[in-house]
C-alpha cells in the first residue's frame, strides 16, 4: 500500500501501514484512550456524582465513543481514498445494526398492542 | 457412565426399524466406498489432490457434491412424509410414529436449507466467481478449505444424530420454549444447535473470503460495471452472509446458555422472552433466504444471456436490483411472524415493505425476458432449468406477496399454503438454478459435459413432479389444512394428499436421472469431451482458459476491455496482446482444514453428549494444529516460467 507514492500522504490516519514507531506510538494512544474511557464509565456509575437516570444515555456516549477509539487506532478506517471499501463496509454494518436494533426495539415494544390493557385486566 | 455424559447404549434406536435399516445401508455403503479407495489405492490421490486441496475449483466442487449428496438424505425424508400423509386420514395410523415423524420434518427442513441449498451455491460460487473475475484464486485459499471441511463437520454431525440419539422434534429453526431443556431433554435440539453453530461459522469465513476476493481481486480491466452479473450477485450474497450470520450465531448461542448453563433468555419462567428468539432468528432467517436466491438470479443471468447469444438486458438495473435486495432483505422479517401480536402500525409497514421488494425482483424477471427476446435461442439443459424457472418462480413470487397482506396472513399462515409458497420460491428458483448452474459449469470443471439425453429427462420429471407435489398443497391451504399434521381426521384431504405423495414419486425419477446422467456421462467421458474450453459459447472470463483450468487459472492474466470480456475477445475488439510469461505464486495445499475440522467434530460430538473431558481435548487439540499451522506451514510455491512453459504449451 505505501509503495503508492502519491497517495501516501492522503492516508495520514493513526497507525496506518506506517514504520513500526509511529505504530506504536498510535497503539499505545489507542489503548490509552480506550482505557481512559472504561475507567470513566466505571468512575461515574461508582461515584454517585452523576444524576442516575442520566447513567444510561452517559454509558451509551461512552460506549459509542469506545467504538470509534476501536475503529480509528486499531481498525484503521480512515477517510482517505484508498479506504474507500472499508468506509463503506463499514457504513453498510452500521445500517444492518441500526435497521436490525432498532426493528427490534420497534416489534418488541408493539407485541402487547392487541392484548387487553394490564389496568383493564386487574379490574374485573 | 459419567464417564461418557449422557451417551450410552440407549443411544442407539434399535426399536425403531426403519432407522436401523437406513443406518445399516449407509454403513454398507461407507464402508463399501472406504475400502474400495483403500484397496485401489485411490487415497493418496484423494489426500494430495481433494482432501488437503486450497484450490477454489476443486473446493467448490466438494461443495457441490456434499449438497448432492445431502439433496438425497433430505428427499428421503421428504418421501416418508409425502407417504406417511397419503395414509395417515381418519382410522389409517401411516407407518412413521409422532416422535419419528417430528424429527423427520425437522431434519428435512435443516438438512434442505443449511446443507444443501447453501453448500450448493456456495459451490457455485467458490468454483466460478474467481474464474469470472480472471484471478488464480480467492482470496485467503488457506481458510476457503477450512470453511468448506467446518460445514462438512456440521453435515456429519446432523448425520450422526440419525444413529446416535435422537434429531430435533421442533421443527427446523428449533422455536422455544418447546426446544428449551424442559420441554426438549434430549440431545435433539444440541445436535441442531452444534451442527448449525459449527457449519455456521463456515458459512460466514466462506463470505468473509468471497467478499474480500470480489472487492480485491479482479483481473486488470475489471471494473465493477464490467463484472458479470454472477460476481455481483455473489458479493450481494456474501455480504448478507457476513452481515446476517453473526445475528444467526449470537440466537443460538442464547439457547444454547438456556439450554446448557440454566439462563433464562427465551424461557417461560425468570423473565424469559419467546417472543425474542422468534424476532431474532428471522432478522437472520429473511436475508438467508436472499443469500440463496440471489446467486442463483446470477446463474440464471449468465445462463439466458450465453443461451440467448446476446449481452444481458438491462446490466445496470440487473446491478441496482441487487443491491436493492441485498438492503431491502433487512427490512421485512416480520412479516415471518405477523400474527405474534404486533398491531396494525407494524404490520402495515412490513407488508408494505415485503410488497416493494417484489419490485426488484420483478425488474429482473422482465430482463431476463428481454435477453431471451430477439435472441438466437439455444435449448440446451441449462437453459431448459432457465426456461422453467422463470414462470415457476413468477407464481411463487406471487403466492409471496399474497402472503404479505397482513389480513391474508392471519388466514393462511401456518397452513400447508405456506409450506407450497417456500418449496414453489426454493425449488423453482434456487434449486433450479443449482441444477442449471451445474449442467453449465460441469463441462469446465471436468473437461467433458453431462449428458444431454439424462439432463434433459431430469427436467422434464423434476418440473412436472414439482407441480404436481406442490400445487394440491395451495389447494389445501386453502381449505385449511396447517403444516407438519401426523394425522387428520378430513377425508376430503387425502386426494390431494395422494397426488402430492405422485408428484414426489415424480421428483425421485428426477433425482434417478440426475444420478444416472452422471454415471453415464463419466463412463460415455471420451465422447462427450470437450476440448475448446468453451463449449457453449460462453460470454465471460470462466470460458477463456482450458477445461478443466490449471490449478492457476490463467497462464497470464487476462486483459479485460468491456463488460462480456470474452465476447469482446472473439468479435476481436479486445486485441490479445501476449504479455511475456511471469512467474506465479500458487499456495500450498494445507492439511489445516480437514485435521481442524476433525477435532471439531470431536468436540462437537462431545458437547452434545456433555463429556466434558472430550470437549476439553478437542479444543486443545484443534488449538494446538493452529498453533502448528501458525508456525510450520511453509507459505508459497514459485511456478517459474519454463515450468510454465512447459505445463502449457499454448501460452
Amino acid at each position: 500500500m505505501s509503495e503508492q507514492k502519491g497517495d501516501r500522504h492522503l492516508d495520514h490516519a493513526p497507525g496506518g501501514h506506517k514504520e513500526g514507531a509511529a505504530r506504536f506510538s498510535t497503539y499505545a494512544a489507542g489503548l490509552g484512550l480506550a482505557l481512559l474511557l472504561t475507567v470513566a464509565s466505571f468512575a461515574l456509575v461508582g461515584s454517585g456524582a452523576v444524576w442516575a437516570p442520566a447513567i444510561p444515555i452517559l454509558l451509551a456516549v461512552l460506549a459509542v465513543a469506545q467504538m470509534g477509539v476501536h475503529l480509528v487506532f486499531f481498525l484503521h478506517i480512515t477517510s482517505g481514498p484508498e479506504n474507500t471499501n472499508n468506509t463503506l463496509a463499514l457504513a453498510f454494518g452500521v445500517m444492518i445494526v441500526v435497521l436490525t436494533v432498532g426493528g427490534t426495539l420497534w416489534i418488541m415494544a408493539h407485541l402487547d398492542h392487541n392484548m387487553m390493557p394490564m389496568a383493564a385486566m386487574a379490574k374485573p | 457412565m459419567t464417564l461418557l455424559g449422557r451417551l450410552s447404549w440407549d443411544a442407539i434406536p434399535l426399536h425403531e426399524p426403519i432407522v436401523m435399516v437406513t443406518a445399516g445401508v449407509l454403513f454398507v455403503v461407507l464402508l463399501g466406498t472406504g475400502a474400495t479407495v483403500l484397496l485401489k489405492g485411490w487415497l493418496p490421490y484423494l489426500w494430495r489432490e481433494w482432501i488437503t486441496s486450497v484450490d477454489h475449483k476443486r473446493i467448490g466442487v466438494m461443495y457441490c457434491l456434499l449438497a448432492l449428496v445431502m439433496l438425497i438424505r433430505g428427499f428421503a425424508d421428504a418421501l416418508m412424509m409425502r407417504s406417511h400423509q397419503a395414509m395417515a386420514v381418519g382410522a389409517g395410523k401411516g407407518f412413521l410414529p409422532p416422535d419419528h415423524y417430528d424429527q423427520i420434518f425437522s431434519a428435512h427442513g435443516t438438512i434442505m436449507i443449511f446443507f444443501v441449498a447453501m453448500p450448493f451455491m456456495i459451490g457455485l460460487m467458490n468454483f466460478a466467481v474467481p474464474l469470472q473475475l480472471g484471478v488464480r484464486d480467492v482470496a485467503f485459499p488457506t481458510l476457503n478449505s477450512v470453511s468448506f471441511w467446518l460445514t462438512a463437520t456440521g453435515v456429519l454431525l446432523i448425520n450422526t444424530s440419525l444413529v446416535v440419539g435422537e434429531f430435533a422434534r421442533t421443527g427446523w429453526l428449533v422455536y422455544p420454549p418447546l426446544s428449551e431443556r424442559a420441554f426438549s431433554p434430549g440431545v435433539g435440539v444440541d445436535y441442531y444447535l452444534w451442527a448449525l453453530q459449527i457449519s455456521g461459522a463456515g458459512t460466514l469465513l466462506g463470505g468473509i473470503n468471497l467478499v474480500t476476493t470480489i472487492l480485491k481481486m479482479r483481473a486488470p480491466g475489471m471494473r465493477y460495471t464490467r463484472m458479470p452479473i454472477f460476481c455481483w450477485t455473489a458479493l450481494a450474497s456474501n455480504l448478507l452472509i457476513v452481515a446476517a450470520f453473526p445475528i444467526l450465531t449470537a440466537t443460538l448461542a442464547m439457547l444454547t446458555l438456556d439450554r446448557y448453563l440454566g439462563f433464562h433468555f427465551f424461557t417461560n419462567e425468570a423473565g424469559g422472552n419467546q417472543m425474542l428468539f422468534v424476532n431474532l432468528i428471522w432478522a437472520w432467517g429473511h436475508p438467508e433466504v436472499y443469500i440463496l436466491v440471489l446467486p442463483a438470479f446470477g446463474v440464471f443471468s449468465e445462463v439466458i444471456a450465453t443461451f440467448s447469444g446476446k449481452p444481458l438486458f438491462g446490466y445496470r438495473s440487473m446491478v441496482l436490483a441487487t443491491l436493492a435486495i441485498c438492503i431491502l432483505s433487512f427490512m421485512v422479517w416480520l412479516h415471518h411472524f405477523f400474527t405474534m401480536g404486533a398491531g396494525a402500525d407494524v404490520n402495515g409497514v412490513f407488508g408494505v415493505m415485503t410488497m416493494i421488494i417484489a419490485v426488484p425482483t420483478g425488474v429482473k424477471v422482465f430482463n431476463w425476458l428481454f435477453t431471451m427476446y430477439g435472441g438466437r435461442l439455444r435449448f440446451e439443459v441449462p437453459m431448459l432449468w432457465a426456461v422453467a424457472f422463470i414462470p415457476t418462480f413468477v407464481v411463487g413470487g406471487m403466492t409471496g406477496v399474497l402472503l404479505a397482506v397482513p389480513p391474508a396472513d392471519f388466514v393462511l399462515h401456518n397452513s400447508v399454503f405456506l409450506v407450497a409458497h417456500f418449496h414453489n420460491v426454493i425449488i423453482g428458483g434456487v434449486l433450479f438454478a443449482a441444477f442449471a448452474g451445474y449442467t453449465y459449469w460441469f463441462p469446465k470443471a471436468f473437461g467433458f459435459r453431462l449428458h444431454d439425453g439424462w439432463g434433459r429427462a431430469a427436467v422434464v420429471l423434476w418440473v412436472s413432479g414439482f407441480y404436481l407435489a406442490f400445487m394440491p398443497l395451495y389447494a389445501l391451504g386453502l381449505m385449511g389444512m396447517t403444516r407438519r399434521l401426523q394425522h387428520y381426521d378430513n377425508p376430503a384431504w387425502q386426494p390431494w394428499l395422494i397426488a402430492a405423495w405422485l408428484g414426489a414419486l415424480l421428483i425421485l425419477g428426477g433425482i434417478a436421472s440426475l444420478a444416472m446422467q452422471l454415471y453415464v456421462s463419466v463412463r460415455e467421458r471420451r465422447s462427450l469431451a470437450d476440448e475448446s474450453g468453451d463449449p457453449w459459447d460462453g460470454r465471460t472470463l470462466e470460458w477463456a482458459t482450458r477445461s478443466p483450468p490449471p490449478p492457476w487459472n490463467f497462464a497470464r492474466l487476462p486483459q479485460v476491455e468491456g463488460r462480456d470480456a470474452l465476447a469482446l475477445m472473439k468479435r476481436g475488439e479486445a486485441e490479445a496482446t501476449p504479455d511475456p510469461l511471469e512467474p506465479i505464486e500458487m499456495p500450498r495445499n494445507s492439511a489445516y482444514g480437514f485435521v481442524g475440522a476433525f477435532f471439531t467434530y470431536i468436540t462437537g460430538f462431545a458437547l452434545v453428549w456433555q463429556i466434558w473431558w472430550l470437549v476439553v481435548l478437542g479444543l486443545l487439540a484443534g488449538f494446538a494444529t493452529t498453533l502448528w499451522i501458525a508456525w510450520y506451514q511453509p507459505g508459497e510455491r514459485e511456478i517459474g516460467v519454463e515450468e510454465l512453459r512447459a505445463l502449457e504449451p499454448a501460452a
